[in-house]
């Protein structure tokens, strides 16, 4: 086990393209850190660079204190599960197992010993004589994970290994990667372009875009306090909605104006934000998680929205409702299915303040409090 | 109706395929008197088997047996080695002058082989393997067509499996050695196949550069038997029909490999 360290890591493909700028990162011994973004975005690049399947165009990669760029992946102790899974269609589910420790010219009785004690862990005893040919998606996946942590490597790494499979396995292999990583205690990175994995899984999770790291923070600090539109609207499903506004002073405190309606903001953003006052002026777009649109009878006359409904999801007890704003802006609500609307009904919705994002111009959020 | 046609049509073309065949049985069982009577079957009460304990007599059939055995086995290993290991390298590897390195290798197969009878028997002769089976085995012991056949087939083994290997603790070699050649199994039987084949029916560079009756081959050792004033057909009948036996053998065992190699690469081509 060991602390990963990425040191202005940088990847530049030979055609020019640049898939990762200037990373920093620090992952702690023992963490689960999932990298996580749009396709595209570096998150791969960086895991295969970690790994030792990319070279590294410029910067500092350190495992354990050593600089490790220049090393063959073989010689970095590291383990990976590829989204194919990558297994050995030759080999049987206990050839696969073993095949990392006979690389590693361990004895044959120790190889034995390790191989079935991974395959009890992962309840693939039965299946040990099987070609991975004649298992399903979810036992492959299993014995992936098996080939990797056999090894007892200083990190494991993960390349979207839930994606092949269907929902309901997926849910389940989640849970059951999670636990895993805390019985072994190794350092893991896991890569995946699906938040919710993102959010339940990571100690922390490190959001991509572009190429660049947006934030690393734990689950719960990246919804709360995303550093900028993009984190805030790619964390959180349904996304958030973006909303131009401005806020502006007004003889109660500050105000917002958006759609064409005014929101008395009173003393909601105190708690929030350390210096309220110096928000007027600065705020070019406001984001409003779905489920944080409130009953409109719970916040004062002055703080709500007017529109029409376009369209409703209705999801057993709660139901998504697609509405315009009196200028047209759309925006979703997650409100509770009690009511049901139907498109083309008029609609008020509450704003809580203390539920409110705020984005400049650039996109950055404003500084939240602590 | 139409199956029917085309049944018909098959059945016409296996016989067309099998008289060939038919006739070698039929001739190595045939005495050499009734060679210029019967051109194809005699009748039965004539058929002997007399043509074998000739053909023993006559040579060291069992020898010239051994000959061809040692040198097409020993090909065969030499050019699976060298051809899956460079069809590797060709498959997976990016590497300056590729594209130019194949254009030259499938260049060279566009050279018919008797151009390069001459060059290459100066090139074994300055080597000192003239009559040696050294001789016969190092010419053939890269073989350009084998290497694009493999590189077909291990273009379609995915670059994953090849990290994960990387990962797993193997070296490049390693890599080919533990992965790449067992998942290309179908193609080693296809090429084992071939090249044994090519190797074991060869006839004109043996007949180049074997001086020494113990070192003969199979078929240099059979043409002695054709004689300036005679020829003992039905003993070279007898030998032919001896020696095609290992190939109909090997392609029994390989059937099934060769035929899934084959149509694999037809796919992928």
């Amino acid at each position: 086990m060991a602390d990963i360290a990425f040191r202005g890591v940088n990847k530049i493909y030979p055609n020019g393209f640049k898939a990762v700028y200037d990373l920093d990162l620090e992952i702690q011994d023992g963490e689960f850190l999932v990298m996580v973004g749009p396709s595209g975005c570096g998150k791969s690049t960086t895991l295969r660079m970690l790994a030792g399947l990319e070279a590294i165009s410029s910067g500092d990669l350190f495992i354990a204190g050593e600089r490790v760029n220049d090393l063959h992946p073989r010689t970095r102790n590291i383990a990976m599960v590829f989204q194919s899974y990558a297994l050995y269609p030759h080999k049987t589910v206990q050839g696969n197992i073993e095949f990392p420790l006979r690389m590693a010219k361990v004895s044959k009785d120790e190889v034995r010993a390790r191989a079935l004690k991974v395959a009890r862990m992962l309840e693939l005893e039965p299946l040990l004589h099987r070609k991975p040919g004649l298992l399903s998606g979810g036992q492959r996946q299993r014995v992936a994970m098996a080939r990797a942590l056999v090894r007892d490597p200083v990190a494991f790494l993960l390349d979207e290994p839930l994606s092949n499979l269907d929902a309901k396995l997926r849910v389940q292999m989640r849970a059951e990667i999670a636990a895993l990583q805390q019985r072994t205690g190794t350092t893991t990175v896991y890569v995946t372009h699906d938040q919710v994995e993102a959010m339940t899984m990571g100690d922390r999770v490190a959001v991509f875009k572009e190429g660049r790291l947006q934030q690393v923070d734990t689950p719960q600090r990246l919804f709360e306090r995303p550093v900028n539109i993009f984190v805030g609207s790619f964390i959180g499903s349904p996304s958030m909605n973006l909303i131009a506004a401005h806020v502006e002073p007004a003889s109660d405190g500050l105000a917002l104006t958006l759609a064409g309606e005014r929101i008395a903001l009173g003393d909601g953003l105190a708690a929030r934000f350390d210096n309220p006052g110096a928000l007027a002026g600065v705020v070019a777009q406001i984001g409003l998680r779905p489920e944080d649109v409130v009953d409109p009878h719970l916040v004062g006359a002055d703080q709500r929205l007017h529109g029409r409904v376009v369209m409703t999801e209705l999801l057993g007890r709660e139901q998504m409702v697609y509405l315009d704003l009196r200028d047209g802006t759309r925006v979703v609500a997650r409100l509770h299915a009690d009511h049901r609307l139907h498109s083309g009904a008029a609609i008020t919705i509450g704003i809580d303040p203390a539920r409110l994002y705020l984005f400049q111009a650039d996109g950055r959020a404003l500084a939240y409090i602590g | 109706m139409r199956r029917v046609v085309v049944y018909i049509v098959l059945v016409l073309f296996s016989f067309l395929c099998l008289v060939p065949i038919v006739w070698l049985v039929v001739s190595a069982f045939k005495a050499n008197a009734d060679f210029q009577t019967y051109a194809f079957m005699p009748p039965v009460d004539r058929l002997t088997v007399g043509n074998f304990p000739s053909l023993f007599r006559q040579m060291p059939f069992l020898r010239f047996m051994m000959n061809s055995f040692f040198v097409a086995g020993v090909t065969v290993i030499v050019q699976l080695f060298f051809s899956s290991l460079g069809g590797f390298a060709l498959a997976k590897y990016a590497f300056a002058g590729k594209k130019t390195i194949m254009g030259i290798m499938l260049a060279t197969m566009m050279i018919p082989g008797p151009v390069l009878l001459a060059p290459m028997y100066e090139l074994i002769y300055h080597l000192g393997l003239i009559d040696s089976h050294l001789g016969l085995i190092v010419p053939g012991m890269v073989n350009v067509f084998g290497m694009f056949l493999f590189r077909q087939s291990m273009v379609s083994v995915p670059d994953e499996m090849l990290q994960a290997a990387r990962i797993d603790g193997c070296n490049e070699f390693q890599i080919f050695w533990h992965v790449v050649l067992p998942v290309s199994r179908p193609m080693v039987g296809a090429f084992c196949l071939i090249a044994f084949m090519g190797t074991w029916n060869s006839f004109l560079w043996p007949q180049i550069i074997l001086q020494s009756s113990d070192r003969f081959t199979l078929p240099i050792g059979l043409n002695q038997m054709v004689g300036v004033y005679e020829a003992d057909y039905g003993a070279m009948m007898a030998g032919t029909l001896l020696a095609v036996l290992p190939v109909v053998v090997l392609f029994f065992l390989l059937q099934k490999e060769f035929i899934a190699g084959l149509t694999k690469g037809a796919v992928k081509g």
